[in-house]
Order: structure tokens, then sequence, then C-alpha cells
């Protein structure tokens, strides 16, 4: 009796493989990548993990010792692994990665510096507050353009979000006087977490100034802000602004879903919820 | 009418085109149709607001040149294409609303075509052709309900939710809405799924 030779079983007789046992194999290959002698393959392999949401532990794992990598280093002294294993962990919702990002803080690489703080706003874990409020020592002073680079000393946006979306209070002081940067942007993510630090509507109102007289990247940028802090009074400036109806829509979108209560399954639909969706449905 | 189409062709900065689409439109004319659509093109969103202002209003007689003139170079030039044959909401249209709604690469286009679908005029149609018609948006947009995209999904609740004014495809959408309540992933979607459901 001729036996078939195993590869002709597996090319002629398995069965094709299901989506669920590619992904599988998907993760197991990713987590064993983070450790292979091909650097590039590390690099794809965090990202891989962050962008399919794989949250299980050995992923977990492997991502917080890939934040501690010396071997991925660009010419300037970056560490691209670092940043991405840093951006994957936000994704990935679990807090024991928090005391390792905290420590990114401190990492000599700008771009893992604000990996990480918007990887900490993600995980909500407000024991990183004051590690991240140490990141606006010397203030408004101190955040002035690296020369040479195209970033300032810190990644103050990252971190005045993140103290806004985390309700860290007690920088407000702290936070005010980027109200007054030069730089545009920083004027916007300082007014966008003074919002949600005070729900003052003067902080809103800032934003929509600037969606009417910003350039049209800053419209785009400050339509992310208000859709992000859900400023309900800037909805038909967000529906009239001259930006592409795709932005728009997820400023709107933002906004209803602070109109809408926690819990799905039951919510009614608010007069303000309603007129969200009317602008909504006028802009598709 | 040769000197308004001409005023639109040579203008040389952006509010002199304003201008002489705003002059152009307010002829009324027929002929100014291709003129009107050349805007589009043009990347100018208020002079391209204009025209397709002007072109709705001339209604069912822009619609052979709007369906022959699509642009599918330009994605901008087309989503102003799709939304005017969307507002005048002329049957002929169905083929390409079906085929842009499910099809097209640009996300504010579809969304455009996906809420058309569900306004168009049926009764110009003859009942037999109609319904057929309405079958064929109502599958289309249900497929369209499962689409990746949030927005599109959204898009799809507003054209069944004006669909549904048609009685003999109701059933269906109801029941569609009442499995999006429990199945649908995003809380803006659920709730527009609602509020098409209260009305």
């Amino acid at each position: 009796m001729i036996e078939t030779s195993g590869e002709e079983y597996s090319a002629q007789n398995a069965p094709p493989l299901t989506p669920e046992i590619a992904f599988a194999e998907g993760v197991r290959d990713a987590i064993a990548n983070l450790q292979s002698s091909d650097l590039s393959l590390r690099y794809y392999a965090a990202w891989w993990l962050g962008k399919f949401r794989v949250s299980q532990p050995e992923a977990i794992d492997a991502l917080i010792t890939a934040l501690e990598d010396e071997a991925d280093r660009t010419e300037l002294g970056g560490y691209p692994l670092r940043r991405n294993a840093a951006r994957a962990l936000g994704k990935l919702g679990n807090l024991k990665a928090v005391p390792s990002l905290i420590k990114c803080l401190e990492c000599a690489d700008f771009y893992v510096r604000e990996a990480a703080a918007q990887s900490l706003a993600m995980l909500g874990d407000k024991t990183a507050l004051p590690a991240l409020i140490k990141l606006l020592d010397g203030g408004v002073d101190q955040a002035v353009q690296v020369p040479g680079l195209p970033h300032l000393t810190q990644p103050y946006t990252a971190v005045l979000e993140a103290l806004g979306a985390m309700g860290a209070t007690e920088a407000i002081s702290l936070v005010q006087p980027f109200l007054n940067h030069p730089v545009p942007r920083l004027q916007c993510s300082a007014a966008r977490a003074m919002y949600q630090l005070t729900q003052d509507s003067a902080y809103g109102e800032l934003l929509v100034k600037t969606l009417v007289t910003g350039d049209l990247k800053m419209r785009r940028v400050v339509l992310g802000d208000l859709g992000a802090i859900g400023y309900l009074p800037a909805a038909a400036a967000i529906a009239s602004a001259q930006v592409e109806n795709s932005f728009k829509l997820i400023a709107l979108k933002g906004l209803l879903e602070y109109q809408l209560p926690e819990q799905s399954d039951t919510f009614g639909i608010s007069e303000q919820a309603i007129q969200v969706m009317n602008l909504m449905d006028s802009l598709l | 009418m040769d000197e308004l189409i001409r005023a639109v062709t040579v203008a040389e900065t952006p509010s002199q085109l304003v201008t002489a689409v705003k002059n152009l439109a307010a002829a009324k004319d027929p002929s100014a149709i291709p003129a009107l659509i050349a805007v589009f093109g043009y990347n100018n969103p208020e002079a391209a607001i204009v025209a397709a202002a002007a072109l709705t209003e001339l209604g069912e007689i822009a619609v052979p040149q709007l369906l022959e003139q699509i642009d599918d170079y330009n994605y901008g030039a087309r989503a102003y294409s799709i939304r005017t044959i969307a507002a005048i909401a002329d049957p002929r249209a169905l083929d390409i609303l079906i085929s842009t709604a499910k099809t097209d690469f640009a996300p504010s286009v579809r969304r455009a075509a996906i809420k058309g679908l569900g306004n168009l005029h049926w009764h110009q149609l003859e009942i037999s052709e109609a319904e057929t018609a309405i079958n064929r948006v109502l599958e289309a947009l249900l497929l369209i309900c499962e689409d990746t995209d949030w927005s599109i999904r959204y898009a799809a609740v507003v054209g069944l939710q004006a669909l549904a004014k048609v009685a003999i495809v109701q059933p269906p959408i109801l029941a569609k809405f009442q499995l999006m309540l429990t199945n649908e992933t995003e809380k803006a979607v659920r709730a527009r799924v609602q509020l098409a459901y209260s009305q």
C-alpha cells in the first residue's frame, strides 16, 4: 500500500485555513517576531498587535519587554520599536503596561515620550499623572523648538490632551499658560484640556473661533478637538465649517456620543441628540 | 448665454469664478448645463455649491448630462455630481446611484449616493418598474448596512428611513432596524437607528 506523502496531504486534503486559524497563527507569529533577529519584523509585529487589538497576556508582556529594546535605533538615536510598542499598548487596554509606559516618559527619544503620553491617556490610569505633569516643567518658556528637529522639547500636545482627558484638575494652573503659547496647535490643545477640566464654555468658544480663523489643517485639528470634548454649542459651527464633510461627521459623532447615556440598550434620544443627527444627515 | 459661459471659463481668481458661476446660474438656461457641471472639477467649493444648486433647480432636464459627465478621475467633482443627482431624485439615476453606493472608493461619494437612493421619485416610474427598482434599492441598502465604515452604515440608515415611506418595504426595513439596535457596535449609528425607528 502506498501512503500519500505529507506534502500531498496538506496540499490537497487539508481543510482550508479558516480566518480564525489564520488569525491565531498571525498572533503567534507576531509575538514570536517581537524577538526576531530581523529588526523590521519586530517593528512590524509591534504595530500588528496594536492594529488587531491582540490583548492576550503574552502579547502584552512581549510588548512591555519591547519598551526597553536597545537593538532598533535610528541615525539620530531614536527607538522605532519602542515607539510602536508604546503605541500598541495604549490600544490594548491592559493597565499592566502603565509603569513601563511611565518610564518611557523619560526616554531620550521624543517620539517614544509622545507615544507613551498618548497611550497613558488612552489607558486613563491616574497614577501616570505626576509623570505627565513633570513633562510641563519649565512651563511655556521651556516649550520651544528643538534646533534642527521638527518638534518641541516635549510632546506638549499629547501631554495637555492626556491631562484633560484624565481630568487632572490639579494641573489647571500649569495647563492654562499654554493658551498663550505661540504655536496655534498648542493653544488648541490647551483650550481643549481647559474645557475638559473646567467645563467653562469660554474654552470651547476659543476652539470654535479657530474653526473660522485657522487654515485648513488647523480647522481639521480643531474639529477633532471639538469632537473629543463633545462641545455641543459648536454643532452648527462644525456643520458649516469650510472642511471636508468626513471630518465634520466625525466631530459631530463625538458630540452625539456625549449626548447618549452610557447604557446603550436603554437610551432615549434627547432633543439635542436629534439636532446633532439632523446636522449629520445634512452632511451625507 | 455664450458670454456668461465664457466668463466662467476665463475667470482668473476664485472670486471672479464664483461671480461668473452665480451669473450663469441666474440665467436658469438649460444650455448652461455642461458648463455648470464642469465647475465641479474646478476645486472651488463655493462655486461648486452654486453650480449644484442651479443644476438641482433645473431638475430632470439636467439629469442625462449629469449622468454622462460624471468625473471618474476626480472624486471631489464626482461627489458634487452625485449629490446633485440625489437632490433631483430622478429615478433614471438608479443604476449609477446603486453602483456608486456599493463600490465607489471615496466614502463621501458613497454616502451621498446612499442617502439619495432612499429619496428617489418612484412615482415617475411605471408601477411594475417602480416595484423592481424599490426592491433593488432595498437590497442594496440592507447590504450596505453591513459596511465596516460607521459613516456608511449611518448613511444607510438614513437611506432606509426615507425608503420606509414606501409601504411594501416597511416590514423588512423595520426588521433590519430592530436587528441593528442589538448588533450595531457604534453608539452613534444605533442612535440614528432609534431616531429612524421612532419616525
